[in-house]
């Protein structure tokens, strides 16, 4: 890495404030920021939603929302200008010519009707005048940059026909097009599976090694920040709460808030190994469910498709035990949990819960063990129904069970206390609550039916890192006292390090391997679960535990 | 924010709302002011306005203009109102059974509702009313009946995008009923477009039945603008005002609840709200 003097300085950010509409949570998106970006280096953002991350991002760029959200204070200097104040058509060639942004959403930043090779040409046409000849070879050259199979028909492809790791790829083609001296990626990787994530990872790394480029990357994840920044910034409300080298602010941070979020991002390593009893709960045998698509009458028009969410997966859960099934995207898991709780019907295979096959049951038949297994959903924004009271919310299930109004109401209250929040509760809206807050609403409607099974999909993925260890602590909590068994899926195999007793990994419908957590990290045997592990960010660094402080 | 104060932003909003509520106290004071009826002959005939105590003169036959046009509004908002609360009852149901259902149920509804709507829906709802007796309940009917596939293409959209959100899931998984998750849980998500479609669907009954009255298919006991503007049409040249009064008030009318239907999309639908 190059020594960063005063003269490699590219970018500086002076005090800046970004002024909010009235109205909103706080009057200042970002409040009195100071940083500089120096050339050939990588500068982490990292702070969780809501920290004005982002809108450091877009103020740079002169992306805000103006006139509801504008820089209000202080100066961006790059090269010699103020960012803050240059003209708009000064600002359009320094956009996408020296300073270049990739974004989060790769599909969404892209433009769905026109294809690869179009988008790139676009930046290069409006950039420079050189000839569409050499444009397009231009383009050829960035396709094949940015590791992407077959240039000439990547070129040609539309965003749709790509994969998440391609788009992002491509797009990141489209932002080195010009050889900017600064490429700003706004969590560019949050969207993508682990292994596509260490890919694109390194792609960066590698291009700003070659280009000297100076990188402002925005992340929530201190895994991502351990594998690829040289200094790193810790935002919060706000403000800067602490900057400096990467390897200072992860092993010895000095603001107290660093220090919470340090603590509470999961470690790789599992914890001691729990005893669990050999009776089992609930046991799934070569459960099969197919999505078929594309069939059209006759057979006439595009042929069939058939995708085999879940191919033959067999698992067992013990009483008390926790299993975590792990896999990417695509992989089936969350098919598999919607199958164990009926929400889907699989074709073939047995659920057997307690001697019972659940599979074959009808609606009807099904009602007196809806109870005994239940579900808590990922997104808390859309699981609970915004029209509904959250005493409502929670109430409903026994209520259809058959127990009184009363009763329900007060096995409600109950609930949310268990989950740790305020009997006032009852009478809110969800909107009213925060994403935490709202999972732990999730949690009590499963529990007011006094399940023995839990299932989890992806419960703590939609959030932020230190909620969601305030999220898996309850869990544990939970599973403790009443004695539940959990299903837990998850992508995040640092959650499943601390979570599971077992773990099941997934790929392409199928279970490539099961095992306990420890065995599974310390000696995997199938090569899919060492990629995965191996993908993890982050992996080397293990951050200090105020425990063995 | 309070739902008023939502809708007090867009300023052309509380201006329709004032005419509208100022057409609504017309009509309910209609047989205060006019107590006499309306196809009475009450004075000489084709009275410019303000001569022989018209208001807003008379027609060919010596009847009260502005008398018409004060009872006319109680029909025009009556079978307005009548004819959306059906279409909208029947379009939330079949639309809202073919979103939740899908499939075959999906398949046979929707390609009833696109049987309807392949008919021009004025010539349509003429059909209607001539086939029945022209009145009250046969044109509340045909409006109804070319209305209601809107309602329904609506609805069953809402209802689709409703119903594997997780909200939903969760309501199956504790064993939920369909009748009480459609009505229970999915039916309030989507009530704001409903509003919004039909109060302007308000808008559009009155223009159609307005159309038929022209045409002479409206009811024959009962006044309404669009017969007034029928009687006069003969007469434009020379006495303009018996056309032009009850033309102006379908057109302040149709217009107001329009506005107030854009008021309440932009105060309901909270995508929207950043627009301004």
């Amino acid at each position: 890495m190059s020594n960063p003097d005063q003269s490699a300085v590219l970018l500086d950010i002076r005090n800046l404030f970004v002024k909010l509409p009235k109205g909103a949570e706080r009057t200042h998106a970002v409040e009195d920021i100071s940083c500089a970006l120096n050339r050939n280096e990588i500068l982490c953002v990292v702070g969780e939603s809501g920290s004005g991350k982002s809108i450091t991002a877009r103020a740079i760029m002169g992306l805000l929302p103006a006139p509801h959200v504008m820089v209000d204070q202080g100066d961006i200097h790059f090269n010699g200008e103020n960012l803050t104040t240059v003209k708009e058509s000064r600002m359009r060639e320094i956009r996408g010519g020296e300073i270049s942004m990739i974004f989060q959403e790769p599909m969404t930043a892209l433009n769905p009707v026109m294809t690869i090779g179009n988008q790139i040409d676009e930046v290069i046409r409006f950039h420079t005048k050189i000839k569409k000849k050499h444009r397009r070879q231009q383009a050829l050259d960035l396709i094949s940059s940015v590791h992407l199979p077959d240039p000439q028909h990547v070129i040609r492809a539309y965003p749709h026909e790509l994969s998440g790791g391609q788009r992002q790829r491509a797009m990141i083609a489209m932002a080195l097009a010009m050889e900017p001296k600064i490429l700003i990626a706004d969590e560019p990787t949050t969207a993508l599976d682990v292994t596509t994530q260490a890919q694109i990872l390194k792609l960066i790394k590698e291009l700003q090694v070659d280009h000297d480029t100076g990188v402002l990357f925005i992340t929530h994840d201190f895994g991502v920040v351990a594998d690829i920044a040289d200094r790193v910034a810790v935002m919060q409300h706000g403000k800067i709460v602490e900057i400096g080298k990467t390897s200072q602010v992860l092993n010895n941070p000095q603001h107290p808030y660093t220090q919470g979020l340090m603590r509470a991002v999961p470690s790789l390593t599992p914890p001691a190994v729990r005893d669990i009893s050999d009776n089992e709960e609930l046991s799934v045998n070569k459960l099969t469910k197919t999505y078929k698509s594309g069939g059209s009458w006759f057979g006439l028009g595009a042929k069939e498709r058939i995708v085999h969410a879940t191919d033959e997966v067999s698992i067992r859960l013990h009483k008390g035990e926790t299993l975590g099934v792990v896999g990417e995207s695509g992989s089936g898991k969350s098919t598999l949990a919607r199958c164990i709780v009926r929400l889907i019907n699989a074709e073939e295979g047995e659920i057997l819960y307690k001697g019972v096959d659940l599979r074959p049951l009808n609606r009807k038949q099904m009602r007196p063990y809806r109870s005994k297994i239940q579900m808590v959903f990922q997104d808390p924004f859309a699981s609970l129904n915004p029209r509904s009271k959250v005493g409502r919310i929670i109430a409903d299930g026994p209520r259809i069970l058959g127990v009184a109004s009363t009763e329900a109401d007060k096995r409600a209250k109950e609930m949310l206390e268990l989950v740790g929040l305020d009997e006032r509760a009852f009478d809110r809206f969800p909107h009213e609550f925060s994403g935490g807050q709202r999972q732990r609403i999730g949690i009590a409607r499963a529990l007011a039916l006094d399940p023995e099974i839990l299932v989890a999909d992806e419960p703590v993925s939609a959030l932020d890192v230190s909620i969601q260890a305030q999220i898996l602590q309850l869990l544990a909590d939970i599973r403790e006292r009443l004695q539940l068994s959990m299903i837990f899926i998850t992508h995040d195999l640092r959650v499943a390090a601390q979570v599971c007793d077992r773990i099941a990994v997934m790929k392409l419908g199928k279970i490539v391997e099961a095992g306990p957590t420890s065995t599974l990290f310390a000696n995997a045997e199938h090569a899919y679960t060492r990629e995965l592990l191996n993908a993890v960010p982050g992996r080397d660094w293990h951050p200090q535990r105020s425990e063995t402080l | 924010m309070t739902f008023w104060q939502l809708y007090r932003r867009n300023r052309s909003a509380v201006i329709g709302l004032t005419i509208l509520l100022t057409v609504i106290v017309m009509a309910a004071c209609a047989s205060i002011i006019f107590p006499e009826d309306p196809f009475r002959l009450v004075g000489k005939p084709m009275s410019p306005p303000g001569e022989n105590g018209f208001l807003l003169g008379s027609d060919t036959l010596g009847r009260d203009v502005a008398s018409g046009i004060a009872h006319g509004a109680r029909t025009s908002l009556m079978i307005g109102a009548l004819a959306t609360a059906v279409a909208v009852l029947l379009g939330a149901v079949l639309g809202g059974l073919a979103g939740y259902y899908g499939g075959w149920t999906d398949d046979i509804l929707m390609r009833v509702t696109e049987m309807f709507q392949t008919i021009p829906s004025f010539i349509f709802a003429i059909l209607i009313v001539a086939i029945m007796k022209p009145s009250i309940q046969s044109i509340v009917i045909a409006i109804a009946v070319v209305s209601w596939p809107a309602v329904a293409r609506l609805v069953r959209g809402e209802f689709i995008s409703l119903r594997n959100r997780e909200f939903i899931q969760a309501c199956h998984s504790v064993g939920m009923g369909d009748i009480r998750i459609m009505m229970a849980e999915i039916l309030p998500n989507c009530l704001s477009p409903i509003i919004v479609a039909g109060s302007l669907m308000v808008a559009t009954a009155i223009l159609i039945e307005s159309g038929l009255s022209f045409l002479g298919l409206g009811d024959p006991n009962i006044i309404s603008w669009g017969f007034q503007i029928g009687a006069g049409r003969t007469v434009l040249r020379s006495a303009w005002w018996v056309c032009t009064f009850p033309g102006v008030a379908i057109l302040l009318t149709v217009l107001a609840i329009n506005l107030v239907g854009e008021g309440l999309n932009d105060a309901l639908n909270p995508r929207l709200r950043e627009r301004t």
